[in-house]
């Protein structure tokens, strides 16, 4: 099925009242992050997306998929879900090799040319992360941060999935910047729950959230973009920091001035 | 009046998919009962009671197998859900001989399985779930979504005819097209049949001989490099 455009149209937040914002529209290549404080309800809107949501989750809201709810064959098959999950929580767990896994899935997805699209999912994952994988390395051998950058690069190489959704990727040690770039290069629908300046900044636009609701819709204009340049230097000054102390060297005051 | 008989290894997820079938199957207006039947414990049956206020039932099968035990108390049961004047009788078995399986003929035959039991699982547990009507797969929310289309790939090979259903039971999503087949699943028939032939005959171990070796046995026997075949009379 080919997708255009997903929808989400607005239920009601913790308190029962109706949300502010009463639909959101997405089309292919719309990067866009849901923000908020703990507890606000950003999983579970994206949650709601990931189920397809038809007014039959606790925030009623539904999910329209080119304007109509999803059929069923999107929650039954996997391979037909157009939709990518990758949450803090979800890993893998088959200690199989990590190009031979790679080429199951590929297998099942019925790709052609299996070795090159692994070669290009390994690609893809080692440009997100600093550490390359080594494809003869048993998944469960990856390092958090090579998990979840796997996880990104299989669901979007592989998987082809039309739509992902990243669950606070942050802490895992993938280059923010990088793989804002790297995604904007393929046509889909990417949606970040994030508490990061940076990935929220470079957004096309965000949704804020507040008690269970959707409050509010924030376009990024280009006063912003500036503050995100601003927040690049801040975050590449910190990045620096810590490559310096990993790699065992001890940082004094003068830093500050070499890198300004 | 329908029966859904619910199988699985242990610790798979049977009880926790029931629950959010049987709250649903109550919401619809229908009244469910339920037993449970495991090897020598189990407290799903007060579980149900307290949670939905339901009629319910336990049996420990003991020395027997849990399936066969299933078989032999199942008449009763059927008996005891029409006296309780039930729409569904929902059995909850242990499951853990993987030759047997508990399905019967006119019910449903529902196998649990976790995702996050290794991709080689499907391959491994035989009539368990080759002779079920659905495979529910539960724990999706644990692992990545390329093992998931592992796993229902190798229990699509391994058996072609089962419909599939994942699940994350913890919050019942995806149950909705489970409850779907179940509410649509057809009246128990008047003569209860198991759906499988059950594995061949009776061994010696089973009777109660403990000696170890084959040559010490008699009937269907097997040494490590050789095939089964019958020893005695
Ligand atoms: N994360 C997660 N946990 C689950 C899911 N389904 C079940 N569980 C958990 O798995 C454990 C076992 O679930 P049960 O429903 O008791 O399993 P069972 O098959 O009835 O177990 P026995 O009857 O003891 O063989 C419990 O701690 C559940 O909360 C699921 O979809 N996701
Ligand atoms: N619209 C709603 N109606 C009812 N309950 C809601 C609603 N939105 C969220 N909740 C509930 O609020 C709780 C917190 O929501 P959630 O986990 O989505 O927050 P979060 O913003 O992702 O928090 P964190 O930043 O800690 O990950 C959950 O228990 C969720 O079920
Ligand atoms: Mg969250
Ligand atoms: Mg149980
Ligand atoms: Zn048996």
């Amino acid at each position: 099925m080919h997708i255009e455009k997903l929808t989400i149209l607005g239920g009601v937040g913790k308190s029962g009242q109706p949300e502010p914002v009463a639909e959101i529209s997405l089309k292919m290549g719309d990067v866009i992050s849901v923000v908020g404080s703990t507890g606000s309800g950003k999983t579970t809107l994206v949650d709601d997306i990931a189920l397809f949501a038809d007014r039959n989750t606790p925030t009623q809201r539904q999910v329209l998929i080119n304007g109509v709810p999803a059929p069923e064959e999107f929650t039954n098959d996997p391979s037909k879900n157009p939709v990518a999950f990758i949450t803090q929580h979800t890993n893998f767990l088959s200690d199989l090799p990590v190009n031979e896994f790679l080429k199951i899935h590929a297998g099942i997805r019925r790709r052609d040319n299996i070795s090159s699209v692994i070669e290009e999912t390994i690609d893809f994952s080692n440009k997100l992360t600093g550490e390359p994988i080594d494809p003869e390395n048993a998944m469960t051998e990856l390092s958090g941060g090579q998990t979840r950058a796997l996880l990104i690069a299989d669901a979007v190489i592989i998987g082809n999935s039309p739509v992902i959704l990243l669950d606070e990727i942050e802490n895992a040690g993938i280059h923010r910047t990088k793989a804002l770039e790297l995604l904007r290069g393929y046509e889909k629908i990417f949606i970040f729950v994030t508490h990061d300046p940076r990935i929220a900044l470079l957004s096309d636009f965000r949704v804020v959230m507040q008690n269970g609701a959707m409050v509010k819709i924030i376009e990024a204009h280009d006063g912003e973009a500036k503050v995100a340049e601003e927040i690049k230097k801040l975050d590449d000054m910190i990045l620096h920091c810590r490559k310096l102390i990993r790699s065992g060297e001890r940082l004094d005051e003068d830093i500050f001035k070499e890198l300004r | 009046m329908k029966a859904v008989i619910c199988a699985g290894p242990p610790t798979t997820g049977k009880t926790t998919v029931l629950k959010q079938v049987v709250k649903k199957v109550i919401r619809e207006g229908f009244h469910p009962v339920y037993l449970k039947v495991d090897v020598q414990y189990a407290v799903e049956d007060e579980l149900f009671k307290k949670e939905f206020g339901i009629p319910v039932k336990k049996v420990y099968s003991g020395e027997l197998c849990p399936d066969h035990c299933n078989v032999m108390v199942l008449g009763d049961a059927v008996e005891w859900a029409r006296k309780e004047k039930a729409d569904f009788l929902f059995v909850e078995t242990a499951g853990l001989c993987l030759r047997c399986s508990p399905y019967i003929e006119g019910s449903l035959g529902i196998v649990v399985l976790e995702a996050t039991s290794g991709m080689n699982l499907p391959r491994k547990i035989g009539p368990m779930l080759t002779l079920a009507d659905i495979a529910v797969v539960t724990k999706i929310d644990l692992i990545s979504q390329a093992e998931r289309e592992v796993f229902r790939a190798r229990v699509i090979d391994a058996a072609a005819g089962v419909s599939i259903c994942e699940t994350n039971a913890l919050y019942g999503i995806g149950i909705d097209s489970l409850v779907k087949k179940i509410l649509a699943s057809p009246e128990i028939a008047s003569s209860l049949v198991l759906r499988g032939n059950p594995p061949v005959g009776t061994c010696t171990v089973c009777v109660g001989k403990k000696e170890v070796g084959w040559q010490r046995h008699f009937g269907v026997v097997r040494p490590l490099e050789n095939d089964i075949f019958y020893r005695g009379e």
